[in-house]
């Protein structure tokens, strides 16, 4: 299948995650991938592997976004969430509404008042907690946008391994054009309509990978990985609900999937921190020899302070705050869940009970 | 009275059209015949697109038929046809005899029984706008206006045949009149007000009118035509009439068509995006998004239709009305409280002629002001305007509305896509009501008592505490005061983030304030929702009513100061 316009498809940010979407796009025709570092242009330009990925010949990489913009109707932006405003930004004068973009970041944007950091405010709401598809209402025209989300290791993505990813939108136009782009023998794609549930899944499931990961340091086996997903699960949907999503996105693809993809991933960023967090290392420690921020650590802090904010009880997220931030060891926080006192297994799906 | 409202400077506008033969809704009804004929036409395809088999379209109009049927058995209304019972027993036996045949013979036949019923409906919606009628109708609800409130005002002999006060005392126009006079002369207007009285459809009228505004057609509920009077005027302004009854596809999509295709053609319109009258006295969270969505669908098919050039822009206007009296109040706030949980309202009405006239005339002797904000004008897309109606992104840059229904370099129809656009440029709608809203008097000190009542029983849940004896419910004064105060500098602090307005009356002494916003709050009420005791206490003989009131100003998370 083709793509119908000759446009070539742009990427924004070429990571491994933006790289091997790259690489899947070019398949069925041009693509155009940015990158912010030149070097990176260069080396993908003429050696044509990057991060040890064998370019597709289709890619032609970039350091212009404008060419981006004004070249391509259909654009995955692909940056860590705490570029992604800024990258927005920077976008925002070439675009049109026209545009459809369907985003792979999975993070929150977080605007504070001025000299103040996460750690120092007491509670936070969704007036400054945004989720990607709202920073890129907020910053430019494009009104179509999507996001791509669910059990997608870059890794096995690369190796052809059968995989699934849910394209997230209210708009049905967006949801076939990311199907159309992306479906392969190798990878389905299913559409979901509820674009913030989808999205705050994909961010919420990073703190159950630090639990998880500090359960496996702790050296306990799949017994407890299975109370700690589907706890997680539970509470991923209570938050998500708080945070503005439907609890259908937390079961599908973009929720369990991804939980139980990103639990059991012992190489991820988010599973090493937990990992070694048990064993007894302190978190500046391990942020130190991280060449990237492990995307949850924010998460916890934010998700933590969202709950304060909304009055959720979210067990897990505050034993992890407190492992991450206020010296509470890995095992003090298990003993602590394992005699919290909570006896139903599932309660969101009957209908809600009526206060005031 | 100090804490009048400032008296209203500004002369009357000039009409921004030299005559009643260049407006667009006297066009339209020259041409009456022809439009209706273009209405029912497309409405016919639309529907054999949306039922595209045989037997899709045939159950759609057994649907139909037993819906009108039922409708004709349960619920009929002084303005219904005669002969209505006749018309659908002929559908009925036409529908009957279609099934005992079969083949491609009659293929056609319930093309032909669906184009009736589509002609029947759309004669029956279509408004009959005539040029003298409305200058009759304008000028004799000036004149009565007028008198009315000079004969109350000016305490002399004779005042009754005085100019000195005019409407424009008595009803504050604010907010973006000039640009709203602007973009009817560049565009097509689409006005999107708020919704609580039946007074709405004849104060808006004025509206447009006194703006020096060309009649706009408008969807008034067919139910405010069993009021023979409202009938009178209302026919003669221009509208149209919406049966919220009839929730059949054929009814529905022959009056989106007739929107639709009547903004196309230049008519400003009006329609209340609320749908009914706000039961509980909220302002619209929720819009109705079926008429709204053909301000959308008519500013694509401008564009479909104009390739190059230029191409009329729609532009919507919301506008936020506010009384410090609600004729209807106590009733619709007992159909609220019926009926929560449930949104289907069946418009009753318990106020004939009679009635509308002594409310007309209690509201002009008395002082109880009306204020008019008129929004800024926004694109169909939800985008603001600058003063040449081009749309404008947060940054200040000019958006090309044609790119929102271009898709791989072409433009095309995607309905569903465009249901939500609808729900976003709804969405935007309720920002702005509650944005332009002006906070009386009146509303704060509902708010105030209701809130500070409610919170002595934390333990009770709405219902259980309107369910309390209203005797034993009173607030200290000094305490109240002291509340009123601290929110009323929330009010101001809102303002200062653009999130609301407030009248002028606000400002000043608070206990001037509070003793105007008493003396105003439904004033009228049999039982007055705010009082003052002779302890000077505020105690309330209608906590429904008050309720109601209240309600104005929820939304502004205000009751996290209480």
């Amino acid at each position: 299948m083709k793509n119908s316009s000759d446009k070539p498809i742009g990427v924004i940010g070429a990571g491994n995650f933006g790289s091997i979407i790259a690489n899947m796009l070019a398949q069925q025709g041009s693509v155009l991938l940015y990158a912010r570092n030149e070097e990176v242009v260069r080396t993908i330009t003429e050696n044509r592997v990057h991060l040890g990925q064998q370019m597709h010949p289709n890619i032609v990489a970039t350091n212009n976004l404008s060419q981006i913009a004004s070249h391509c109707d259909i654009i995955f932006p692909i940056v860590p969430s705490s570029n992604f405003r800024a990258m927005m930004k920077e976008l925002s004068p070439y675009l049109h509404p026209y545009h459809i973009l369907i985003h792979g970041t999975k993070g929150f944007d977080v605007s504070l008042p001025k000299g103040k950091t996460i750690q120092s405010v007491r509670t936070l709401s969704r007036k400054q907690v945004k989720t990607m598809s709202e920073v890129i209402r907020e910053e430019s025209v494009v009104v179509r946008i999507g996001c791509l989300a669910g059990p997608n290791l870059a890794k096995e993505l690369a190796q052809h391994q059968p995989a699934a990813t849910v394209i997230a939108s209210p708009f049905n136009e967006v949801i076939q054009t990311g199907k159309r782009l992306l479906r392969n023998d190798r990878f389905q794609v299913y559409g979901n309509h509820d674009l913030i549930g989808v999205e705050l899944a994909g961010v919420l499931k990073n703190i159950i990978a630090i639990a998880s990961g500090a359960l496996s340091g702790l050296g306990y086996g799949e017994n407890a990985k299975g109370l700690l997903i589907s706890r997680g699960a539970v509470e991923m949907v209570y938050l998500g609900k708080a945070l503005g999503g439907n609890t259908s996105a937390f079961l599908g693809l973009a929720g369990i999937g991804d939980l139980v993809a990103t639990c059991n991933s012992s190489t991820s960023r988010n599973f090493t921190v937990g990992n070694r967090l048990a064993k007894g290392e302190i978190l500046a420690s391990i942020l130190e020899d991280m060449e990237e921020v492990a995307e949850g650590v924010n998460t916890v802090q934010i998700v933590k302070k969202c709950a304060d904010f909304y009055k959720v009880r979210a067990l897990i997220t505050e034993n992890i705050y407190k492992v991450l931030f206020e010296n509470m060891t890995v095992q003090e926080a298990l003993d602590y869940l394992m005699r919290y006192p909570l006896n139903i297994d599932i309660d969101f799906l009957e209908p809600a009970k009526t206060i005031r | 009275m100090d804490f009048q409202e400032k008296k209203n400077k500004n002369k009357p506008y000039k009409p921004i059209h030299e005559g009643i033969s260049e407006w667009p809704v006297y066009l339209l009804s020259k041409n009456r015949k022809e439009f209706l004929e273009e209405v029912a036409q497309k409405s016919l395809e639309r529907i054999k697109l949306l039922r595209p088999t045989r037997k899709q379209l045939i159950d759609e109009l057994e649907t139909t038929v037993y819906r009108e049927q039922n409708r004709l058995k349960r619920n009929r209304w002084r303005v219904d046809p005669k002969d209505e019972p006749k018309f659908w027993s002929q559908i009925k036996s036409d529908l009957v005899e279609l099934s005992t045949k079969t083949g491609d013979e009659n293929s056609r036949k319930e093309d032909e029984i669906l184009l009736t019923i589509i002609q029947r409906y759309a004669n029956e919606i279509a408004g009959n706008f005539k040029p003298s009628s409305y200058k009759v109708a304008r000028e004799v609800i000036k004149f009565w206006f007028v008198r009315l409130l000079n004969g109350a005002r000016v305490k002399k002999f004779g005042g009754f045949f005085r100019n000195r006060y005019t409407l424009r005392d008595k009803i504050q126009i604010v907010g973006k009149v000039k640009m709203l006079r602007k973009l009817a002369k560049k565009g097509t207007v689409v006005m999107v007000p708020t919704h609580f009285s039946n007074l709405d459809s004849i104060l808006i009228g004025w509206v447009i009118h006194s703006l020096g505004l060309p009649a706009f057609i408008y969807g008034a509920g067919l139910n405010l035509f069993n009021i023979k009077i409202l009938a009178y005027f209302m026919n003669s302004l221009g509208a149209y009439k919406v049966d919220r009854r009839k929730k059949n596809l054929p009814y529905l999509e022959v009056l989106k068509m007739y929107s639709n295709l009547a903004i196309q053609k230049g008519a400003h319109s009006l329609f209340f995006p609320g749908g009914t009258r706000s039961r509980s006295g909220l302002l619209e969270k929720q819009l109705k998004l079926g008429l709204l969505s053909t301000a959308i669908e008519a500013q694509r098919s401008l564009y479909q239709d104009n390739t190059n050039g230029e191409v009329k822009k729609i532009f919507v206007v919301p506008i936020t009305l506010n009384y410090h009296f609600v004729l209807e109040a106590p009733e619709l706030i007992d159909d609220y409280l019926q009926v929560k949980g449930q949104d289907r309202y069946v418009e009753q009405d318990n106020y004939g002629s009679f009635q509308m006239v002594r409310f007309l005339f209690k509201f002009f002797t008395k002082g109880s002001n009306i204020s008019v904000s008129i929004g800024a004008g926004l694109d169909v897309l939800g985008n603001y305007l600058d003063d040449n109606g081009n749309s404008l992104d947060d940054q200040g840059r000019i958006i090309d509305n044609r790119d929102y229904f271009i898709s791989n370099g072409n433009l095309t129809v995607d309905m569903q896509r465009e249901d939500e656009y609808t729900r976003m440029l709804s969405q935007k709608i309720v920002k702005e009501y509650h944005r332009i809203n002006r906070v009386f008097a009146s509303h704060l000190v509902a708010f105030i008592t209701f809130e500070m009542m409610q919170k002595k029983h934390p333990k009770l849940d709405l219902f259980g505490f309107l369910r309390l004896p209203e005797e034993d419910q009173e607030i200290e004064y000094s305490e109240f005061l002291e509340t009123f105060k601290r929110i009323r500098k929330e009010i101001y602090r809102l303002k200062e983030e653009g999130k609301v307005y407030y009248a002028s009356h606000l400002k000043g002494e608070a206990e001037l304030v509070i003793k105007h916003g008493i003396g105003n709050v439904g004033i009228f009420h049999l039982l007055r929702p705010v009082l003052r005791n002779k302890k000077g206490n505020i105690i309330t003989r209608d906590l429904n009513t008050l309720y109601y009131y209240h309600n104005r100003l929820v939304g502004y998370e205000l009751e996290k100061f209480i």
